[in-house]
C-alpha cells in the first residue's frame, strides 16, 4: 500500500534530472503545492502556535488582555487534577472496550461476508449503511432508543418479556458509558469490516485447501492461517480506531453531554468543558496539546506498521 | 470448494441476524419520523403508527419563515448550509489537493518527505487543539457564524486528505504516458492537465466523496463557530434540538433521515471504492 511506497520510492527516475534539471522540477512542484499550502497552513499555522502560547499563560477569559505567564504550570496541573484521572479512566475504558468490540465483531462480520453467501453484494451493501449515517444523527437516534420513558429498547425488552421495569439507560454513570459504547460500536464496526475484508480477499483459497488436506479443522485454519495473515490489517485498523476513540467528542456531546455525574466525560470533552464552560483557556490549551501528543505518538506507530510494507490486501 | 448444507444454512442465518441488527435502528429512525407525536410519547411503544404522517417532512420543506423558533425551517436552512459548505469545501480541496498530490507522486524536490508529513500532521490534529484561537481569529475577521468561515476551516482538514489520497492514486497510474506526452512536446502542466487528470477521474471522484463526507460530518468547529441559521450546519441543528427535552423526536428523526440521504447515496454509489479510499487515505476512520 502506498504510504510505504510514497516515502520509500522517491518520486521518479534520476534520468530526468540530467535532462530538464532538478531546478525546473522543483519549481514546478513548488507551484503545484503552493495553493494547497496556502489553504492549509494559512489557516492552521496561527492557531497551532497560538494554542501553545495560550497553554503557557493563565488565560481565564476570551477577552484580549495581559495574563500571567505560568510556564508549564498548566501541564503539571493536569496531573494534579483529580477529575482528570476520572476522565482519563473513562477515555481508556471507552477506547479499549469500543475498539476491542469493533475488532471482534468486525472480524466476524468480515469472515461472514467473505463466505459463499448468496447475493453477497447485498449483504456487503448493508454494512455500508451505519458507516454513512452521520455521527450526530447516530447519537441522537440511540439517545432516543435508550429513552427511559418512551424508548424502543425498554419497549423491546418488555415485548420480549425479558424485563418489564423501564430502565434509565443513560441514567447512571457506568451504565451510560457502556450504552454510548454500544452506539459507537454499532456505527464504527463497519470500518473494521472494510479493512479486514480487504485483507481476507488477498488470502488464496488454495492455502485453505492445503490446510484442509493436512487435516486442520476450521478453527485451527482460522487461528494458524487467517489470523497471522490478517495481522497487518488488524494492526492498522486497531491504531486508527484507537486514535479516533481517543478523540471522541461528538457522540458524547449529543448523547449524554458528559453526564451523568461526569461518568461519560472523555479527555476531548473535558478539554472542551474547561475551555468553553469554565473559560479556563490556558488549561484547556494544555490539555489539547496533551491530546495532540498522544495522537501523534499513535500515528507514529501507524506509519511504522505501514512502512513495514506488508499490509495485506491494501493496495 | 463445496460446502455442506448445514454450513450454508448457518452462514445465511448469521447474515440475516447481521441484517436485523443493522436495519432495526435505521427502521426505527424512519418509523419515528412518520409517527404522530402522540404515538411517540404514549405509555407503550407503538412499533408502527396507525396513521403515518408526513407532516414533519412537509414542515421542513415548506414552512415559510426561516430563523427564530421554527425548528422545521431551521432544519431546511441547516441542510442548505451543509450542502453549500461541504460542496464548496470539496471543490476547493479537490483542486488544490489534486494539483499538490501530483507533486508528491511524481516530482523530486527538497523537503519532499518533510512537507508531506507536515500536511499529514495537520490532518491528524484534533480540532479541539485549534478551536480556541481559531474562534478568536475568525471573530477578528468578522467570519464567525458565516459559511465562508466554515469553508476556510474545513478546507484545512479536507485538503490534506485529498492531497494524500490523490498522491497515492497518481502513483498507481503508469508513468510512461507522461513521458510520451512530454516527448511529443507537451509542457509539464500540459501533460498533467491533458493526460493525467482525465486518467485520474475515478480517483478524483472517490476522493471527492470522502472529502464531502468529512465536511458533512464535522461537528466541533461548526458547533463553536456558528450561532444562527446563517451558517449552522445540519449536525449542529440536530444536536441542539436533541438537547431540549420537551422536543418532538419525530422532527429530529425526520431531520436525521434527510441528513443521512446525501452521504448514504454517495456511499452506496462509491461502495466498491470505499475500502481503497479508507486504507490509502486515511488516518481517519
Amino acid at each position: 500500500m502506498s504510504v510505504a511506497r510514497a516515502e520509500t520510492k522517491p518520486a521518479r527516475t534520476p534520468r530526468r534530472r540530467g535532462r530538464s534539471g532538478g531546478k525546473g522540477e522543483a519549481r514546478f512542484a513548488f507551484l503545484l503545492l503552493l495553493p494547497a499550502a496556502l489553504v492549509v497552513f494559512g489557516v492552521v499555522l496561527y492557531p497551532v502556535t497560538r494554542t501553545f502560547v495560550i497553554s503557557l499563560f493563565n488565560v481565564d477569559s476570551p477577552l484580549p488582555g495581559s495574563y500571567p505567564f505560568v510556564g508549564l504550570d498548566n501541564y503539571t496541573r493536569v496531573f494534579h487534577d483529580p477529575s482528570f484521572y476520572g476522565v482519563l479512566g473513562n477515555t481508556l475504558y471507552f477506547t479499549l472496550v469500543s475498539t476491542g468490540a469493533e475488532l471482534v465483531l468486525g472480524i466476524a462480520v468480515a469472515l461472514l461476508l467473505n463466505a459463499p453467501l448468496r447475493a453477497r453484494w447485498f449483504w456487503r451493501s448493508l454494512v455500508v449503511l451505519p458507516w454513512a449515517l452521520p455521527t450526530i444523527v447516530n447519537g441522537a437516534l440511540w439517545r432516543w432508543i435508550y429513552n427511559g420513558q418512551y424508548g424502543a429498547l425498554n419497549g423491546l425488552l418488555a415485548a420480549l418479556h425479558i424485563s418489564s421495569t423501564p430502565q434509565q439507560w443513560l441514567g447512571s454513570p457506568f451504565l451510560a458509558l457502556n450504552m454510548v459504547i454500544i452506539a459507537d460500536v454499532w456505527k464504527n464496526t463497519s470500518i473494521v469490516v472494510f479493512f479486514i475484508l480487504a485483507g481476507l480477499q488477498t488470502i488464496s483459497p488454495d492455502l485453505y485447501e492445503s490446510a484442509r488436506i493436512d487435516g486442520a479443522n476450521a478453527w485451527a485454519a482460522f487461528r494458524r492461517l487467517t489470523l497471522p495473515l490478517l495481522a497487518p490489517s488488524i494492526a492498522v485498523v486497531l491504531v486508527l480506531r484507537t486514535i479516533e476513540a481517543f478523540k471522541v467528542f461528538d457522540i458524547i456531546y449529543v448523547m449524554t453531554g458528559g453526564g451523568p455525574a461526569s461518568g461519560t466525560q472523555t479527555v476531548a470533552f473535558y478539554t472542551y468543558l474547561q475551555a468553553f464552560s469554565n473559560q479556563l483557556f490556558g488549561y484547556g490549551a494544555a490539555l489539547a496539546y496533551l491530546i495532540v501528543l498522544t495522537v501523534f505518538a499513535l500515528a507514529m506507530v501507524y506509519l511504522r506498521i505501514l512502512r513495514q510494507g506488508q499490509m495485506a490486501g491494501v493496495e | 470448494m463445496r460446502h455442506s448444507r448445514n454450513y450454508m444454512i448457518a452462514i445465511h442465518v448469521a447474515a440475516v441476524v447481521m441484517a436485523v441488527v443493522i436495519l432495526l435502528p435505521f427502521a426505527w429512525l424512519i418509523i419515528s419520523s412518520v409517527s404522530p407525536a402522540t404515538d411517540l410519547v404514549s405509555s407503550h411503544v407503538h412499533w408502527w403508527p396507525a396513521h403515518p404522517t408526513m407532516s414533519r417532512y412537509n414542515a421542513i420543506f415548506a414552512s415559510s419563515s426561516g430563523g427564530g423558533e421554527n425548528v422545521a425551517a431551521n432544519f431546511r436552512l441547516a441542510m442548505i448550509n451543509s450542502l453549500i459548505v461541504a460542496g464548496v469545501t470539496t471543490a476547493i480541496s479537490l483542486v488544490v489537493g489534486g494539483l499538490g498530490g501530483y507533486a508528491f507522486a511524481r516530482l523530486r524536490f527538497r523537503l519532499r518527505r518533510t512537507s508531506l508529513f507536515a500536511f499529514l500532521a495537520v490532518y491528524m490534529l484534533p480540532p479541539i487543539a485549534l478551536v480556541i484561537p481559531l474562534y478568536l481569529a475568525l471573530a477578528n475577521l468578522h467570519l464567525l457564524d458565516s459559511k465562508t468561515g466554515l469553508i476556510l476551516t474545513y478546507c484545512s482538514i479536507v485538503t490534506p486528505f485529498c492531497l494524500w489520497t490523490m498522491s497515492n492514486y497518481y502513483l498507481s497510474l503508469p508513468a510512461d504516458l507522461e513521458d510520451a506526452a512530454r516527448v511529443d512536446g507537451c509542457s509539464r502542466l500540459g501533460a498533467l492537465v491533458r493526460i493525467i487528470l482525465p486518467l485520474a477521474r475515478p480517483g478524483l471522484l472517490t476522493t471527492g466523496m470522502f472529502g464531502f463526507l468529512l465536511a458533512w460530518d464535522e461537528f466541533l468547529y461548526a458547533l463553536i463557530f456558528t450561532s444562527t441559521s446563517n451558517a449552522k450546519t445540519i449536525p449542529v441543528a440536530i444536536a441542539e434540538f436533541t438537547g431540549k427535552y420537551s422536543s418532538d423526536f419525530g422532527l429530529i428523526a425526520a431531520g436525521g433521515v434527510l441528513a443521512t440521504v446525501p452521504p448514504l447515496v454517495l456511499a452506496l454509489i462509491f461502495q466498491r471504492y470505499i475500502v481503497g479510499g479508507l486504507t490509502s487515505g486515511a488516518v481517519k476512520g
